[in-house]
């Protein structure tokens, strides 16, 4: 643990460069008016933190609730609210803006050599329906909560409950069209705002991450948005278009839901891999393996992820034909993201490994994500899927993939381009610490839940049978050091603001544009538009750089 | 920072230096010629013209399924449509497109007067779109066929209660459980045509607004994005209508 | 410079009024088709038809009125991406309505 790759420049002369994007405008407006895709980023991180710990609290009181088998915590119908809540929130309010909002928004323009991304304003527009969606949500639980789950079953949501889900649905609306707009924005940016030299196959495959979530995101994410206008229409005015009476199919709404929420999930995910391929490839100073590979995979992902919605509703009642499809489209869309774990394992093999806190993170998400996506696998396959669905399998599942998964490769990104960000590195023994408080946390929370949904015991139930409680109580003690794995950061980052080390323009000695600015950046990235003329990932190209490079004067 | 491989190979970063003379004041700085902008602009409004394809087309699915299990009652309530004013609307709409790309056209060869013209014409037949939309809206509010509380069943339990069309096509009575089914007829025709007419509403809006801008020049400088743009918006709007017609008002007209 | 160099300039391309009106024609033509169809029994070819020429009439609009005819070969395909993926969330979703009739096996 040693052996690291870190180079700093020498602290007692080194200063945070005066100018950046930062430093240029000051005041209130400069930020809320501001076309900077950086400052756009800073915004929403400081959003989507403060929704996570609003997300994360609601956690913890689920998890209390189920440290007894009875529900004395809260009554069964707060119960129901609070799941309802957290899950929304997570998802709509944090998963699904995390990595795009903040990374992808701050630096595809610089990873191909851009000012900006295509569309500034519509950028700013996005963080402020975002804000409008949050300001939705916290409305919705000042006023009562809503407890349907967050998705919204017909007919329980549009016929059998008078909770808020009218305002729940609108700040979904509202936060679809946040994300709408940004997938547009990166795909324009994409095609059209590359620099001299910078083809498709030397873009980092961040990038490459980026454009398939963005590509779900605006195809996948409309299809939402008339699922909620039908609800609320049916709520509201009584269509019928849910309502078996007048002849209306609740799966309707079902269809149109997971159409956009099976995406939902690659569009939460995709962006975390794009992370990982940087992150792998920088700590084992090696070119990520097999790149085409990779980039084609995440583009199958988005394709493939079109076509097994289905693979949620096994149990609602659609016919026996359907199942037998999406099951089989199911069990195809695994393979692109198995070819991507096995290209960043070969990218490991005979690499130089260090292990600075971004690739412990990455290594988590590696083993904890092949463990959720292959427990995935089971519930694609009908046959187990009919036991395990609707159990705490299911939820074990989803927060492997998405927590294990996801949520590392965000922290590992943070950790990773915080000090380009910043220009402040993060300390790094208390940040290491965090990474392995956060891993075991994670594994005693989530993996006793494989065990207990196997065992029977249903999702989103505030009472269980008493033999389940043992197993509840360990998930309970490892979401309590979760906890403290996760606000270990948010202390230590904020710290490191003020008294964090000086990290000039490469700290990691990574490759790809952004690391050749100073740090924080400029407004406008560069001086002169870069011109792209090695491939992706070329570390003999840095290092020819580095021999080049003048470091002191005089 | 490391100088720039681009310097070191000898070759020149083109236009990477912001001289502010050299570009147009339409330009938006973080583009490098007026082209990329028109490009970038123009691919972004397709995309988003996309995710109005995907938006509608979860309520084109929800009509082919219940289309498909009720067709009875689907034919019954397409007969309480009134095919003269839906042609004419169609009519009116394609029109309106015609006239749209004749503003772009305007706009390329920079025709001020001819634009504005061309925009005048659009909002027009944009607005009487939404006349004819009126009255066929006001008719259905009449006979209660609005989904509901108010919707009332008696036009298909007793289709001759409603002389003018049991005249043309002497629609049998309907058993009641089928007759219950036309109220999802009627909410497809007003969740989609209400739908398109609140995309006519936004885009008569915009066309408001370009008028103003049009007479005062800003599209015929050479800088059409705005105009080509909204363009692509309006036909899209044109080309929803172009399915919304067959599929609602002529499910089975013949006799 | 992205793809500047590759595709056409845009403004080169000016449609020129005629073919404007040749569409419109066309278009209304079509609907004067599509409604007197509409009034003879085909059985089940009248929504057949209904169909092919309102498909027919939008492919008009896109390719003239919206100039994709002379756009870049990515407009193209992004048009092309959005009916693929509108068509799949038609016919999947039909394809478990419709089998639903089936039986179970």
């Amino acid at each position: 643990m040693s052996a690291t790759i870190v180079t700093l420049p020498d602290q007692s002369t080194a200063r945070i460069p005066k100018t950046n994007f930062l430093t240029k405008e000051n005041g209130l407006l400069s930020w809320l008016l501001t076309g900077d895709h950086k400052r756009i980023a800073i915004l929403y991180l400081i959003s989507i933190t403060f929704f996570f710990f609003i997300g994360g609290a609601l956690a913890g009181l689920i998890r209390l609730e189920l440290l007894t088998p009875q529900s004395d915590l809260m009554a069964t119908d707060t119960y129901n609210k609070v799941f309802t809540m957290h899950g929304v929130i997570m998802i709509f309010l944090f998963l699904v803006p995390s990595v795009p909002a903040t990374l992808g928004n701050f630096f595809i323009p610089m990873m191909i050599g851009a000012k900006d991304l295509a569309l500034p304003k519509i950028n700013l527009l996005s963080w402020y329906l975002y804000v409008v969606g949050g300001i939705l949500v916290i409305y919705t639980m000042v006023a009562g909560g809503v407890d349907t789950g967050w998705t919204f079953t017909t007919p329980l949501s549009t016929h059998y409950i008078n909770t808020n889900v009218m305002s729940t649905g609108m700040a979904v609306f509202i936060a679809g069209f946040s994300s709408i707009f940004t997938g547009l924005n990166f795909i324009v940016t994409l095609h059209k705002m590359r620099c001299p030299g910078m083809t498709w196959f030397r873009l980092p495959l961040f990038c490459w991450a980026h454009y398939a979530a963005s590509i779900l995101m605006v195809l996948g994410t409309p299809v939402l948005a008339i699922a909620i206008v039908l609800l609320a229409l049916e709520r509201t005015v009584g269509i019928g278009v849910f309502d078996p009476t007048k002849g209306g199919d609740p799966l309707l709404f079902q269809h149109l839901f997971w159409f956009y929420s099976h995406p939902a999930v690659y569009i939460m995910i995709l962006p975390g891999m794009g992370v990982i391929s940087e992150t792998i490839s920088t700590f084992s100073r090696k070119r990520v393996f097999g790149y085409t590979a990779v980039a084609f995979s995440s583009v199958a992902i988005a394709v493939f992820g079109f076509f097994v919605w289905a693979h949620h509703m096994f149990i609602m009642g659609i016919s026996n034909y359907a199942v037998l499809v999406f099951s089989l489209l199911t069990m195809l869309v695994a393979v692109p993201s198995a070819i991507k774990i096995f290209n960043w394992t070969f990218t490991l093999y005979k690499g130089s490994i260090t292990f600075e806190t971004p690739m412990l993170y990455s290594f988590g998400f590696m083993g904890l994500f092949t463990i959720g996506g292959m427990t995935g696998v089971f519930l694609g396959t009908s046959g187990t899927d009919i036991h395990l669905t609707e159990t705490y399998f299911i939820v074990a599942h989803f927060h492997f993939v998405m927590v294990g998964g996801m949520l590392m490769a965000f922290l590992a990104g943070i950790h990773f381009w915080w000090p380009k960000m910043t220009g402040r590195m993060y300390p790094e023994k208390i940040s290491q610490m965090a990474a392995v408080i956060t891993f075991v946390g994670f594994n005693l929370t989530f993996f006793p839940q494989f065990i207990l949904g196997t065992l029977g015991m249903p999702r989103r139930y505030a009472a269980y049978p008493p033999e389940f409680q043992v197993l509840n109580v360990f998930s309970t003690a490892g979401a309590t050091i979760l906890g403290v794995g996760y606000l270990l950061p948010v202390l230590y980052l904020t710290w490191s603001l003020k008294y964090g080390e000086i990290a000039g323009n490469n700290p990691w000695q990574a490759t790809g544009l952004e690391w050749t600015t100073q740090s924080p950046p400029l407004t406008e990235n560069f001086l002169v538009t870069p011109i792209m003329d090695h491939e992706a990932y070329d570390y003999e190209w840095l290092e020819a750089q580095q021999a080049k490079e003048v470091t002191s004067v005089g | 920072m490391s100088d720039s491989p681009a310097i070191a190979q000898g070759a020149v970063a083109e236009a990477g230096d912001s001289h502010h003379g050299e570009h147009p004041a339409y330009q938006r700085h973080h583009f490098e010629t007026v082209d990329q902008q028109f490009d970038a602009t123009n691919f972004a409004m397709w995309l988003f013209l996309l995710t109005e394809v995907m938006f509608f087309g979860g309520l084109f699915t929800a009509y082919l399924i219940y289309r498909n299990w009720y067709y009875p009652a689907f034919v019954a309530a397409s007969h309480q449509l009134n095919v003269m004013w839906g042609t004419l609307n169609t009519g009116v709409l394609i029109t309106s497109s015609f006239t749209m790309a004749m503003g772009v056209w305007c706009a390329e060869l920079r025709k001020k007067s001819g634009l504005v013209l061309c925009l005048v014409l659009t909002f027009i037949l944009g607005l009487g779109f939404l006349g004819i939309k009126t009255i066929e809206y006001h008719e259905k509010w009449e006979k209660h066929h609005i989904p509901g509380l108010h919707y009332s069943l008696k036009s298909f339990l007793d289709p001759a209660s409603d002389p003018e069309i049991y005249a043309e096509y002497h629609d049998k009575p309907m058993a009641l459980d089928m007759a219950r089914h036309t109220e999802l007829y009627f909410f497809l025709y007003f969740a989609m045509t209400g739908m398109h007419a609140l995309h006519m509403i936004i885009g008569i809006g915009i066309l408001g607004f370009m008028i103003f801008r049009a007479q005062a020049g800003a599209y015929t400088t050479g800088h059409v994005t705005f105009v080509e743009n909204f363009g692509l918006y309006w036909h899209f709007v044109d080309i929803i209508w172009i399915f919304l017609f067959p599929l609602l008002y002529l499910i089975s007209r013949h006799a | 410079m992205s793809e500047q160099s590759q595709h056409a300039e845009h403004e080169h391309h000016i449609v020129s009024p005629r073919v404007y009106l040749t569409i419109v024609l066309a278009l209304l033509l079509g609907t004067g088709i599509t409604v007197w169809a509409s009034f003879i029994d085909l059985g089940p070819w009248n929504p057949v038809i209904a169909l092919a020429i309102a498909c027919t009439k939008a492919v008009l609009v896109v390719l003239f009125f919206m100039h994709v005819k002379y756009s870049s070969k990515l407009t193209k395909l992004t048009i092309v991406s959005g009916i693929f993926i509108f068509l799949a969330l038609i016919s999947m979703t039909l394809a478990d309505y419709m089998s639903r009739a089936w039986g179970r096996w």
